[in-house]
C-alpha cells in the first residue's frame, strides 16, 4: 500500500504492506535507524516518535496508520551545527550509556518539554515511566530532562 | 515478534466500516489500536483485515449534560486528562483513567479500544461496570445499548457481535455531594493493576450511605462488582466500624485465582486494603 506522510520535514513516499509498523518503516523504507525496536510490543518506549505533536510508540502503529502526518524521529531532534539543549544537558549528566533507550527518551522529553515547559520532576519521572532504561538507573535521565527545560521555556514563552 | 499479514481498509463512514466488518468473517476494527497492535504482535490475534476506525466523524466527542458524561468511542486518554470539566462532572473516571499505561499510550490509546478489547485489569471497564455505563453500539442489525453488566463476558470476551462497533460510553449523571474513592495498585506505573476498586455512595439526611456502587479490575475474569462492600455501606455512617466491615466484605467478595504476578490470599487481601483506603478518600476522614 502507498503511504504519504512528512518525515522531520521532509515528504516521503513509500510502498508498504499493512502489516508493517511506523517503526520498521522508517528504519527499513527511510533508513531513519536512529528510531530503535526493544519490544516491538509497546513496552520498552525505545522506538517512541513524534506524531502530530504526541509521542507515540512506532511500533504500536501501523505505517499506513500515519498517512498524512508529520513524523518526527530522533534524527530531526538534532542539527549539525551544536548540540541541542537536550542532547547538551544528556551530555553533561551521562544520562545514557550503552544509548539504546535514548532515542526514544530524548523524543519523549522532547514532546513533554514542548508542551510543559514548567513540568516538575514528579512529571518527568512519571512521563518517563514509559522508558526503559536499562543501565543507567534514571536519576541521571531526570536531572537531564531538568536541565533541558529552561531552553524550552525560553522558547516557549509559557506553560501550556 | 512482526505482526501476522492482513488487508488494511479504512473507511470514511461508520456504515462503510460495519458492511466491512459484516462481508469478512474475521475482520476486526482497529482505533488507537494500542491493546490491538500487541495481540497481533504476540499473533494472538491474526484477522485477516484490519479496518481502522481514525477517518470515522464525530466518534472524539466528549459531551457533558444533565443526563451524564457520554464518551466517544475514539476519545483518547489524553483527551480525557486534559479536559478539565471531567474532574467535577465524573471524578472518578478521571481519577481511574489516570492510571491507564504510559504518556505514549494515553496519546493513542481509546476508549472505545478498552472497552472491546475487556482486560479484566483494565481502568475503563471497571468505571463502566461500576457506574452503570451504557455501552452504545452499531452494527449490520442496527444500533443497540448494551448495559456494562451485560457487556464483559470474560478474559477478552465481550458481547459485541463481529459486525459491531463501540460508537459511545454513557456514564449516568454524578451528582456534585456524591461520595467516591478510587485505588489501584501495580508494582510498577503504568503497568496494569494487580487489583483496583472503584466505589461511590450517596448520603441521606441523616449522613447515611445510600446507593452505593462497588466494583474491582484484576481480580477475576472479568471487571466485578463488590456487592457485599455494597450491602456493608448502604444504611450506614461511613466511618471506622462501616470501613472495617467493608473491606472485609471486598475480601470476601472476589475468588482471585493465583497467577504469575500475585497468589489468590494477596490479591484478595489486597482488594480489602484498597477497598478500606478508597472508602477513607471518600468520607475524607
Amino acid at each position: 500500500m502507498s503511504v504519504q506522510f512528512t518525515v522531520n520535514g521532509k515528504a516521503a513516499a513509500v510502498d508498504v504492506e499493512a502489516r508493517m509498523t511506523l517503526a520498521d518503516c522508517l528504519r527499513q523504507h527511510l533508513r531513519l535507524t536512529g528510531t530503535h525496536l526493544g519490544c516491538e510490543h509497546g513496552v520498552c518506549g525505545a522506538c517512541t516518535v513524534i506524531v502530530d505533536g504526541a509521542a507515540m510508540r512506532s511500533c504500536l502503529m501501523l505505517a499506513v496508520q500515519a498517512e498524512g502526518s508529520e513524523v518526527v524521529t530522533v534524527e530531526g531532534l538534532s542539527n549539525d551545527a551544536e548540540l541541542t539543549p537536550l542532547q547538551t544537558a544528556f551530555r553533561k549528566h551521562h544520562a545514557l550509556q550503552c544509548g539504546f533507550c535514548t532515542p526514544g527518551i530524548i523524543t519523549t522529553a522532547h514532546a513533554l518539554l514542548s508542551e510543559e515547559p514548567y513540568c516538575d520532576a514528579d512529571r518527568i519521572r512519571e512521563v518517563l515511566s514509559g522508558n526503559l532504561c536499562r543501565c543507567t538507573g534514571y536519576v541521571s535521565i531526570i536531572d537531564a530532562v531538568l536541565e533541558a527545560r529552561e531552553a524550552y521555556q525560553n522558547a516557549d514563552g509559557g506553560a501550556r | 515478534m512482526k505482526l501476522p499479514p492482513f488487508d488494511y481498509a479504512c473507511p470514511a463512514t461508520l456504515a462503510e466500516a460495519v458492511a466491512l466488518l459484516a462481508s469478512h468473517g474475521d475482520a476486526k476494527p482497529i482505533a488507537g489500536g494500542q491493546s490491538l497492535m500487541p495481540m497481533l504482535a504476540f499473533r494472538m490475534a491474526s484477522p485477516t483485515l484490519l479496518v481502522d476506525l481514525r477517518k470515522l466523524p464525530d466518534l472524539n466527542r466528549i459531551s457533558i449534560a444533565d443526563d451524564g458524561v457520554q464518551l466517544g468511542a475514539m476519545v483518547r486518554w489524553r483527551d480525557i486528562e486534559d479536559d478539565v470539566r471531567l474532574r467535577a462532572a465524573h471524578p472518578p473516571l478521571a481519577a481511574a483513567i489516570a492510571h491507564v499505561a504510559h504518556y505514549q499510550i494515553r496519546n493513542r490509546g481509546t476508549v472505545g479500544g478498552s472497552l472491546a478489547h475487556a482486560d479484566p485489569a483494565a481502568e475503563m471497564p471497571g468505571v463502566a461496570l461500576t457506574c452503570d455505563a451504557e455501552i452504545a453500539v452499531t452494527g449490520a442489525a442496527g444500533r443497540r445499548v448494551i448495559p456494562a453488566r451485560d457487556f464483559f463476558l470474560g478474559p477478552l470476551t465481550t458481547a459485541l457481535a463481529p459486525d459491531e462497533i463501540i460508537v459511545e460510553v454513557r456514564l449516568p449523571a454524578w451528582p456534585a455531594r456524591r461520595r467516591w474513592g478510587f485505588q489501584e495498585f501495580s508494582r510498577r506505573r503504568g503497568d496494569f493493576a494487580l487489583a483496583g476498586v472503584a466505589l461511590f455512595y450517596d448520603e441521606d439526611a441523616d449522613g447515611k450511605a445510600v446507593n452505593a456502587h462497588a466494583g474491582a479490575i484484576g481480580v477475576a475474569d472479568t471487571p466485578v462488582r463488590l456487592t457485599g462492600v455494597e450491602q456493608a455501606l448502604n444504611g450506614c455512617a461511613v466511618n471506622e466500624a462501616t470501613i472495617a466491615a467493608a473491606a472485609r466484605a471486598a475480601s470476601a467478595d472476589v475468588d482471585p485465582p493465583d497467577d504469575i504476578h500475585a497468589n489468590a490470599a494477596y490479591r484478595r487481601a489486597l482488594v480489602g486494603t484498597l477497598t478500606e483506603r478508597a472508602l477513607i478518600a471518600s468520607a475524607a476522614i
